[in-house]
């Protein structure tokens, strides 16, 4: 997606303008920036959460901020304070306490000695009669030792370094080679050692590290995307919200799992449903409900055409399907089953029914869950056709390029309608069938009625005379479509919060 | 295969050679330096006594930042040797030191026979054995003892 003003658009009330909907990021109109101020203002829905989007600068200067702000309260070197963070896992404050408690446990939990007579590592000439114990060479120009005076020549040093860094993607814990040793290499002696481009990759593993360590941040999974994410809601919230995100870069995303947006269904329903869906236990309930087995060597027989007189292609047992028994004490009546009443064959048919039953539900939700997948995919062709349509449009009616940005805003919404609609068959799926599922059925179905309309409308082709009709119909359907989105999306977050239904599975 | 790894392989060689460590012994492959194969003498005052165990190491080119991968080729009984002869051993694993070489690797797992750790057993009957039922396991190693003779 090559456009940012969506969101805004999300945002906009029913009560929306013909001149304020064509905001482009680069194009800034007046109305746009009044848009926006409302639009911050505007009261939070049941379903969004608050974040904040971090960049990669933003995250390095909150490492940096914190590790002075314990550095200036514990007196200690900046690179021993970022040590003793990232073993406390940046959290400033039992850092702090600990440390006034006893300072000497937390440095030796850390693996730092504070040692003032030898403030930094050793890096220079070896001492006669040095061997390297990597190597056993004896005569290194070059050695290095970090305050537990573990001497190796440099290249062993090296080498060693850039392979926990580059094949481990270890960066707190690169303990001292000797063994037994658990000194901590520092930054600083890293810096000295390693290439340009090791320290480098040294450098991200600790950003990724700091991200990874604290619950409240999260990477954007959007390829190339360097931004984080920062959410401050508890992670035992998210089983009642839905925590969807978006990044700077359009990336939205569930904070909770790093899923694509799967509103409104909860992370924990979520695994469930792909997990159904990825496992074959389906085909199993296929072959139960579209076969039945030979009664007497038991090999599974899909009947597909013909009359009830079976005959087993393996065994050669001839049997009737209708009531399962051997076709000899059908006596004389042929192609017409009267033992259909009988009672062990009634119980066979109850329990192949209520498996079919269960099945054609899963086929139910699981088909217009991917179906709804599926017109997302061509959605984005339908984004093609109308970057093509929109040139068309300009070229053929007075509208200008702002006027015309109605089409690819309506092919935004019915993307974003439709990611919601499929998790709305995952939720349905696992719903247990009360009065209250029905406001949520009511919600879903009417969100895809207008979302199938919209979809329609925009399929159409253009006829030169009626752009102006059609571009009104366009921006009615397609701040309708949103605010049936909106509708469902607060119904549901609203409904989660107070418990209001009953799932077949169990909620953690 | 980089040559800092070939000169350490060959000065691990030699050092088991010139001042080997009881118990044990091990050389290089005639025709391939990276694979090594090692002979333990179970321990003394041990169920192993007298078994004569063999191992293959296999080394690359990472050696010795990375531990080469041990294995026994002896039929094992162990609470910490899975059944294909893989060892569940820390220095061969996360606590892996570059300073440590074939000597000190070898010493380690010797000691290992003498003191198992049934608690992240890697053969679970064994260790069970270990624990409840010390006389059978005892029998049951001296058959892997006696088995370790004939080939």
């Amino acid at each position: 997606m090559s456009s940012d003003s969506e969101d805004n658009f999300m945002e906009e009330d029913s009560d929306y303008e013909f001149d304020s909907d064509g905001s482009d990021m680069d194009y800034e109109e007046p109305n746009d920036l009044a848009f926006a101020e409302v639009s911050d203002k505007k009261p939070k829905k049941a379903y969004e959460v608050d974040f904040s989007v971090q960049s990669l600068q933003d995250i390095k200067a909150a490492q940096a901020n914190a590790i002075s702000h314990v550095a200036g309260i514990l007196g200690l070197s900046q690179d021993k304070a970022a040590q003793l963070l990232r073993s406390f896992k940046w959290n400033k404050e039992r850092l702090v306490e600990r440390y006034m408690d006893s300072s000497e446990d937390v440095l030796k939990e850390a693996c730092i000695v504070l040692d003032d007579t030898k403030t930094t590592s050793y890096v220079g000439k070896p001492r006669p009669g040095f061997t390297c114990s990597i190597c056993f060479d004896d005569t290194p120009s070059k050695v290095v030792g970090l305050r537990c005076s573990h001497l190796f020549c440099f290249d062993c040093y090296r080498h060693y370094l850039t392979q926990k860094i580059v094949e481990e993607g270890e960066c707190r814990r690169i303990l001292c080679p000797e063994s037994g040793c658990s000194i901590i290499v520092d930054q600083p002696t890293v810096q000295k050692i390693v290439e340009p481009k090791i320290l480098e990759r040294f450098r991200q593993l600790l950003d990724r590290a700091y991200v990874e360590d604290l619950d409240n941040l999260r990477w954007c999974p959007a390829p190339n995307c360097e931004n984080a994410v920062d959410c401050r809601l508890p992670h035992s919230t998210f089983d009642t919200v839905v925590p969807t995100v978006q990044c700077a870069c359009g990336n939205k995303f569930c904070f909770g799992c790093g899923l694509g947006d799967h509103q409104p269904a909860p992370c924990q329903l979520v695994k469930l449903w792909q997990k159904k869906c990825a496992d074959d236990s389906e085909t199993a309930n296929w072959i139960s409900a579209h076969t039945k087995e030979c009664g007497k060597c038991q090999s599974t027989i899909e009947k597909n055409g013909g009359c009830n007189h079976m005959t087993c292609r393996k065994c050669k047992y001839e049997f009737c399907w209708v009531c399962m028994g051997p076709w000899s004490e059908h006596g004389t009546s042929w192609y017409n089953c009267n033992r259909y009443e009988e009672v062990s064959s009634t119980d066979a048919r109850d329990a192949q029914a209520k498996s079919r039953a269960s099945l054609e539900r899963y086929l139910h939700y699981y088909n217009r869950f991917a179906n709804h997948e599926q017109s997302a995919k061509l959605d984005r062709d339908l984004y093609n056709k109308t970057e093509k349509k929109m040139e068309e449009m300009q070229r053929t009616s007075d509208l200008s390029w702002i006027e015309v940005q109605f089409l690819k805003k309506a092919v935004d919404v019915l993307t974003s309608c439709r990611m919601t609609l499929r998790w709305t068959y995952a939720f349905a799926f696992y719903l247990v069938k009360d009065n209250m599922t029905e406001l949520f059925e009511d919600n879903q179905r009417d969100l895809e009625v207008a979302v199938e309309a919209l979809s329609e409308l925009l399929e159409k082709p253009i006829e030169r005379e009626k752009i102006a009709e059609l571009r009104q119909q366009v921006l009615d359907k397609t701040v309708y479509v949103d605010s049936r989105r909106e509708v469902l999306l607060e119904d549901t977050a609203k409904g989660l919060g107070e418990d209001r239904w009953e799932f077949s599975f169990k909620r953690t | 295969m980089s040559t800092p790894t070939r000169r350490r392989l060959m000065r691990d060689f030699k050092r088991l050679q010139s001042d080997p460590p009881g118990g044990i012994s091990g050389a290089p492959c005639s025709d391939n330096i990276m694979l090594w194969n090692a002979v333990i003498f179970g321990p003394a005052d041990t169920p192993f006594e007298d078994g004569t165990f063999k191992l293959a190491l296999q080394f690359d080119e990472t050696y010795p930042n990375k531990p080469p991968t041990v294995k026994f080729v002896s039929r094992m009984f162990h609470p910490n040797v899975y059944a294909n002869g893989e060892l569940c051993l820390d220095i061969l694993q996360n606590r892996w030191s570059p300073t440590y070489d074939v000597a000190a690797i070898l010493t380690s797992i010797q000691s290992l026979l003498h003191d198992p750790n049934p608690n992240s057993p890697a053969n679970a009957e064994a260790a069970n054995l270990y624990r409840e039922n010390r006389k059978e396991y005892q029998r049951r190693v001296r058959e892997i003892v006696e088995a370790s003779w004939e080939c």
